[in-house]
């Protein structure tokens, strides 16, 4: 996983509430059996005037120029400025894969649905939640300044604007760790393996029928 | 001190470290897998030269890309036309091989919805704790276990590791309570619930499902509502275990027998809440209160009982929901005031993780026996949601009913609830469907989902357009 420390990058917009992982990343992208190559078509629905297959060469599509990631202001954006419940619906971490490999590190919302939330720290994308109006008036910001740029700094915990103010922001210290070193948590998780083997042995004698009936 | 609540105990009995910072690992009891989220998880664990911890844990089921239709079906694996599709069931095939992983291959007669046969087959069992690739594995939490989606890198880091690393959640309790009328089913409860709490009402918590309405509802049933806890933003949903559970659980090819069968029931009736314990949240409803409902919008939350109408984007509260609405009819096809009785679906689906079992195809029955669909209706997919229901199913001739009324009887899977294999709307196509997501392009690009029960859909069916499934008999 790629660490996390300071990003800065540009802000586009992600103007709706309760964005779907349907709407980020349509099922019929779902059949790759690979980790990458999602980029193309994150908000494939949004983002082209057609239907998208798997395998497709994107670029000789045509793009919806109502939707913002298609407008030149917006080129090369790698903060995503969004609404409430963002990423809710299907468990698809094709969802935080696509807006990784399309160059999204970070997205900004007043709140995220629980599991992509969890997907999107193990991918090397920090979601950050901010109350409603703070959200609000990034966007305001955001929209009236061509060029929108935002500095992340994790070990901080805030958000520098263009103007110079700072945003503060919460995030969970062993998720915080993990991204600013690029960990791997299967590993982390492993070096409790003895702890794990002690509390099998204690509940295999209590809740045996749970062992064994599957093989 | 209060007492605990049902999640409180499953939590417990679960817990191998408590670590400073709140987190936990948590012991994983089962995992299912299915083809779309897990060939990364076992590309992972090849990569870093890692073994499944506990194979017995584990249990794989083809199902969102499979066909059903039977011929194309009657190929096996390499019958799938589709070659991206046939792929990642090989994939799945032979992952489990490499990795001595049971899987329940295509077309064996136990094949189906991983959370149709999770239950049905006994491999969920009450107080677990069930993971699996995708957020409908809160349907579990039916029998009393502790069930919730994962995206794919826990796949991967429950392969290995037999844990997870999570944080306890917030209890919430939703409380129905009175009776349920005739013709409104528990899918009905679950749109009711969500278009009180909404999409996100339910993030951060574990819901408990109570109240006398959730007590006599079948098992069935309570996998309707706690299949739906996702849509209201609750990454699980639950319901303590009684007799209903048990008697459901008896006899099932993987649950517990003889001594350990007696061993697991005594501990199983101590899976429910006690009367002292708090929750942080409480919702009550009251069962009578609940109408059929239907969805008219892009989101579960925008869902009205049958004789609403269309909301005004105007008359929304803020901007946002001005917006929201706004779009939605845009997308839907709809106008505002439009009467949800004046939508005409052109096709039907009934089936899903949420409304595929033999209960959900009885209901369905009941509506079309001895009538046919309206000539208006391009198609109606009958999809079961497992090979066992479409036997039991066909054992009741319920499958002559349906075909009879002219629609179509198709092989186990997930079909048109996401359209990963070739059933899907066109683009503009309305469809009264028994799935969970009404979102764009869900069912197909372009394609307008109106979520509803099983005889409801089925009503519609019949009718050519939305219709109280209590007044068919006057209306058709």
């Amino acid at each position: 996983m790629k660490a996390f420390t300071v990003h800065s990058g540009i802000a586009a917009p992600m103007d709706r509430a309760n964005v779907d992982t349907d709407l980020i990343i349509p099922k019929q992208f779902l059949k790759s059996i690979k980790r990458s190559g999602f980029g193309p078509n994150l908000f494939d629905e949004l983002r082209y005037l057609d239907e998208g297959q798997p395998g497709q060469d994107c670029s000789k599509r045509p793009l919806n120029p109502e939707f913002a990631l298609n407008q030149p202001r917006y080129a090369g954006a790698s903060v995503l400025l969004a609404r409430e419940n963002f990423g809710c619906g299907s468990s698809r971490e094709h969802a935080p894969w696509a807006l990784e490999d399309y160059g999204f590190r970070c997205i900004i919302a007043p709140s995220f649905a629980d599991i992509f939330f969890n997907n999107c720290f193990k991918n090397g994308v920090l979601p950050i939640a901010l109350p409603a109006d703070t959200v609000d008036s990034l966007f305001e910001a955001l929209y009236a300044n061509e060029g929108y740029t935002l500095e992340i700094d994790l070990p901080a915990q805030v958000i520098r604007t263009p103007d110079g103010s700072s945003v503060a922001f919460e995030v969970e210290p062993f998720r915080k760790h993990c991204l600013l070193n690029g960990l791997d948590d299967i590993g982390l998780t492993l070096e409790s393996a003895d702890a794990i083997r002690a509390f099998e042995v204690l509940y295999r004698e209590r809740a045996p029928w749970l062992f064994g009936s599957i093989r | 001190m209060a007492g605990q609540t049902l999640y409180d105990k499953l939590w417990q009995q679960h817990v191998v470290e408590s670590r400073d910072d709140g987190t936990a690992l948590i012991y994983i009891d089962r995992h299912l897998l299915h083809e779309v989220t897990s060939p990364q998880a076992f590309e992972g664990l090849r990569l870093a030269g890692r073994q499944p911890w506990r194979l017995d844990a584990n249990l794989a089921v083809p199902d969102h890309n499979v066909p059903t239709d039977a011929a194309e079906r009657s190929g096996g694996v390499d019958g799938i036309v589709d070659p991206v599709s046939r792929l990642q069931v090989k994939t799945l095939d032979d992952n489990c091989g490499d990795f001595n992983i049971v899987e329940i291959p295509i077309n064996d007669r136990r094949q189906g919805i991983v959370h149709v046969v999770g239950p049905e087959q006994g491999a969920t069992l009450p107080g677990m704790t069930v993971v699996c690739g995708d957020s409908h594995t809160s349907t579990h939490g039916a029998l009393g276990a502790l069930a919730h989606g994962i995206g794919t890198s826990e796949v991967e880091h429950v392969l290995a590791t037999q844990c997870l690393i999570t944080r306890k959640m917030k209890n919430m309790l939703v409380k129905v309570d009175g009776q349920l009328q005739p013709g409104v089913s528990a899918k009905d409860v679950a749109l009711a619930v969500i278009g009180r709490i909404g999409t996100a009402g339910g993030t951060g918590y574990a819901i408990e499902f109570g109240g006398e309405v959730v007590r006599k509802l079948t098992m069935e049933g309570r996998m309707t509502l706690c299949n739906m806890s996702i849509e209201a933003g609750a990454r699980m949903g639950m319901v303590a275990v009684d007799d209903t559970t048990i008697d459901y659980v008896k006899g099932r090819p993987y649950a517990p027998t003889g001594e350990q069968w007696e061993q697991a029931v005594a501990a199983w009736r101590e899976l429910h809440s006690d009367a002292d314990a708090e929750f942080d949240t409480v919702i009550e409803l009251r069962g009578e209160d609940i109408q059929p409902q239907v969805t008219w919008g892009t989101s579960p939350e925008m869902v009205l009982p049958v004789d609403g109408s269309v909301p005004d984007p105007e008359a929304q509260p803020t901007a946002t929901a001005k917006e929201a609405v706004r779009r939605a009819l845009e997308y839907m096809g709809l106008s505002a005031g439009q009467k949800i009785t004046d939508i005409r679906p052109d096709r039907v689906f009934i089936g899903s993780c949420t409304n595929s079992r033999i209960e959900d195809l009885r209901a369905a029955a009941d509506v079309v026996r001895g009538r046919k669909i309206a000539a208006s209706i391009k198609q109606a997919l009958v999809v079961p949601g497992s090979g066992e229901v479409k036997a039991q199913a066909e054992a009741e001739g319920l499958d002559r009913i349906f075909i009879d009324a002219g629609m179509e009887w198709r092989e186990p899977g997930c079909s048109m609830c996401l359209a990963m294999n070739a059933d899907k709307l066109g683009a503009g196509e309305h469809c009264a469907s028994t799935s969970n997501r009404n979102f764009e392009g869900r069912q197909g690009f372009g394609g307008r989902t109106h979520l509803v029960s099983p005889a409801m859909a089925a009503a519609a069916a019949v009718a050519g357009h939305f219709v109280d499934v209590r007044s068919i008999a006057e209306d058709v």
